[in-house]
């Protein structure tokens, strides 16, 4: 935006107005994507929680009451308790940060890693590009959740792993989209341009072409984290996520709750319902910005 | 089509050996002693003397060099001989036998499922739009692929044992042995695997009906008066559904990743439970073994959604 700034339009602006810009921008999306702003909303409640999870709680996650074990949902313990007499509610919402956490993370991390290789894979060409790819066919070919499954028996259990495992997984598709936008920037005379005054391959990547990916990397990167979410709870529920005393969703629904659930019924619903809830915001959300970046598919 | 069937089944050669390439690579390309992993179980207190971890390493073949021991694991499976689990030291292949079909009726009966569901329900969408079915429709399937798919299995199970006092059967029967029972079995688990696929291929199904119902020729067949069923059926609805049956592939990985968690819920005795216990265990021949025989599945499933591509589109001639 720095021609903006050339011609003064920016620098008329009060301090103010300068200001509610995002706002009024926040209040044109919502006007515009009801169900995207909802969606906004949702991941936006669920961070409030993740950040003050354990001020917010009613009781503490560890405590085990075993007078009061499996009993269902009261006026005390919402959500009921579970075999061993701790407030499921505390659990649940303690367990926020771990899936909140996981996908921000590992969406960073795969989009930082795609946007390299994918910009480097079509900017440079030639046997690089060609090994880059046929590395990310390859684990294209294996089904995401069974590769996850695949590194975490090769690492140890933990959420650093966990991270790693799902950035793998979730690379090549952001790869593969950055690669095919950069190669159409590519053909763009501004690219030419660019090289015609003498920039470097680094600038040129980094300066003209990783800015015009931006588009089609938001609506990949978004669309990314409800999946990489229900991944880690998928692991976790299977004992292979998060270690088991880091509370998290996936990890309240396995363990014990797998051969409970059916007499307490309590002590799935509220991680189930929340996990249900934060990839359905994600998804929403993700929707409205793919309508938003992506306008091939306005009207859809 | 013979031939492109053959040529088809030549070319998953490659893809197969590149697979294992990979998942035999970071088994093992990865630091730390997998022998003491193995032992230790992952657990610091653990003591193990060098003299225990030497002789698990002779067991294993792991003191051999890194490629003496990928190539006897893949000439093994070219000759169905799998070798012997670590943590049993029983041969893989017996398990597998009982295993594979399992899964694989699994996935296939998701699949079945997934299309009965999304395609009727996608065009539905579409000739309703943007009045309350297509809202309806939309909304409901958007909550459903959110909804994860064991927390969808814990609801399945839990509605079926409060309403009707069903539990996950002891035993499972194929197909071919009791089909109607085989069916019932899996009528839920396919239920629960399909949700995530519904809404993708539903939404595919409805974004393609409208593009199709726009086209020239279906104005033309209105015009020269054609009832409304037939122009639906006749001139849009198969040419709606060729770019759908490409998702349909690509909903096959999802599904068989999903087989997994499902199978583990409703304890249905497939290839997912064992290779869960498998990656607690590092038995990383089971393993290895396992993801490469869920692969081929999702190759064969891909390779029938393709040559349905030539029903659906006469155009289309494998050569």
């Amino acid at each position: 935006m720095s021609t903006e700034g050339a011609t003064g339009g920016l620098v008329l602006q009060s301090q103010q107005q300068r200001f509610l810009r995002p706002v009024v921008a926040l209040w044109g999306f919502t006007r515009r994507k009801p169900l995207g702003a909802t969606g906004l909303a949702i991941l936006v409640f669920a961070t409030v929680i993740a950040f003050t999870g354990s001020i917010i709680a009613p009781y503490d996650p560890f405590e085990t009451r075993l007078d009061i074990a499996l009993q269902g949902p009261t006026a005390q313990h919402w959500y009921g308790m579970d075999n061993l007499g701790r407030d499921v509610f505390s659990r649940t919402i303690i367990g926020t940060k771990v899936s909140l956490y996981v996908g921000l993370v590992t969406m960073l991390m795969a989009t930082a890693i795609g946007l390299f290789l994918g910009v480097s894979s079509a900017y440079l060409g030639g046997k690089y590009d060609l090994i880059v790819q046929r590395f990310i066919d390859g684990i294209v070919a294996i089904p995401s959740l069974l590769l996850a499954l695949t590194l975490v028996a090769a690492f140890e259990i933990g959420m650093e792993n966990v991270i790693l495992a799902l950035t793998v997984v979730n690379t090549p598709r952001i790869t593969r989209v950055v690669r095919s936008s950069a190669l159409t920037i590519l053909a763009m005379p501004y690219i030419e341009a660019a090289r015609t005054i003498g920039s470097s391959n680094f600038r040129i990547m980094l300066r003209h072409i990783t800015p015009n990916t931006f588009a089609p990397l938001v609506v990949v990167a978004s669309a990314a984290v409800g999946s990489i979410i229900t991944a880690e709870a998928s692991l976790s529920f299977l004992g292979l996520g998060v270690p088991y005393d880091t509370l998290s969703w996936g990890g309240l629904l396995g363990g014990d709750t797998r051969q409970l659930f059916i007499s307490a019924p309590w002590m799935a619903f509220g991680p189930g319902v929340s996990l249900t809830l934060v990839v359905f915001g994600s998804a929403i959300f993700a929707d409205a910005l793919r309508d938003v970046f992506d306008p091939k598919l306005r009207g859809r | 089509m013979r031939n492109y069937i053959i040529k088809r089944l030549l070319l998953f050669i490659p893809t197969i050996l590149g697979v294992s390439v990979l998942v035999f690579g970071a088994l093992r390309i990865l630091p730390g002693d997998v022998a003491e992993l193995i032992l230790t179980g992952g657990d610091p207190d653990v003591v193990v003397t060098e003299d225990m971890k030497a002789e698990l390493r002779e067991e294993t073949g792991l003191d051999k060099p890194i490629h003496v021991q990928y190539l006897d694991w893949i000439w093994g499976v070219a000759r169905f001989d799998l070798g012997n689990s670590w943590n049993t030291n029983r041969p893989i292949t017996r398990n597998l036998k009982r295993q594979f079909p399992v899964t694989l009726q699994l996935a296939v009966a998701s699949l079945i499922l997934v299309v009965l569901i999304a395609l009727p329900i996608g065009m539905l969408a579409a000739l309703y739009q943007d009045r309350w079915p297509d809202y309806l429709l939309r909304g409901t399937a958007v909550l459903a692929s959110a909804m994860p798919g064991f927390f969808a299995a814990i609801l399945i199970v839990l509605i079926l044992a409060a309403g009707f006092g069903w539990l996950p059967p002891l035993r499972f029967y194929n197909l071919w042995e009791r089909p109607w029972d085989s069916m019932t079995q899996l009528f839920f688990p396919a239920v629960a695997l399909g949700l995530l696929g519904t809404a993708t291929l539903l939404r595919m199904t409805r974004a393609q009906m409208l593009e199709v119902l726009r086209e020239d020729y279906v104005r033309t067949a209105r015009a020269k008066g054609l009832t409304e069923r037939v122009v639906v059926t006749r001139h849009s609805m198969r040419n709606a559904l060729i770019p759908v049956v490409t998702v349909i592939g690509f909903q096959v990985a999802v599904l068989l990743g999903g087989t997994v968690v499902i199978e583990v819920i409703f304890s249905l005795p497939g290839m997912g439970e064992q290779l869960v216990r498998a990656v607690l265990l590092r038995d990383f021949p089971v393993v290895q073994t396992y993801v490469l025989y869920l692969v081929l599945i999702s190759l064969l499933v891909n390779l029938i959604v393709d040559i349905s591509y030539a029903w659906l589109d006469p155009r289309i001639r494998y050569a």
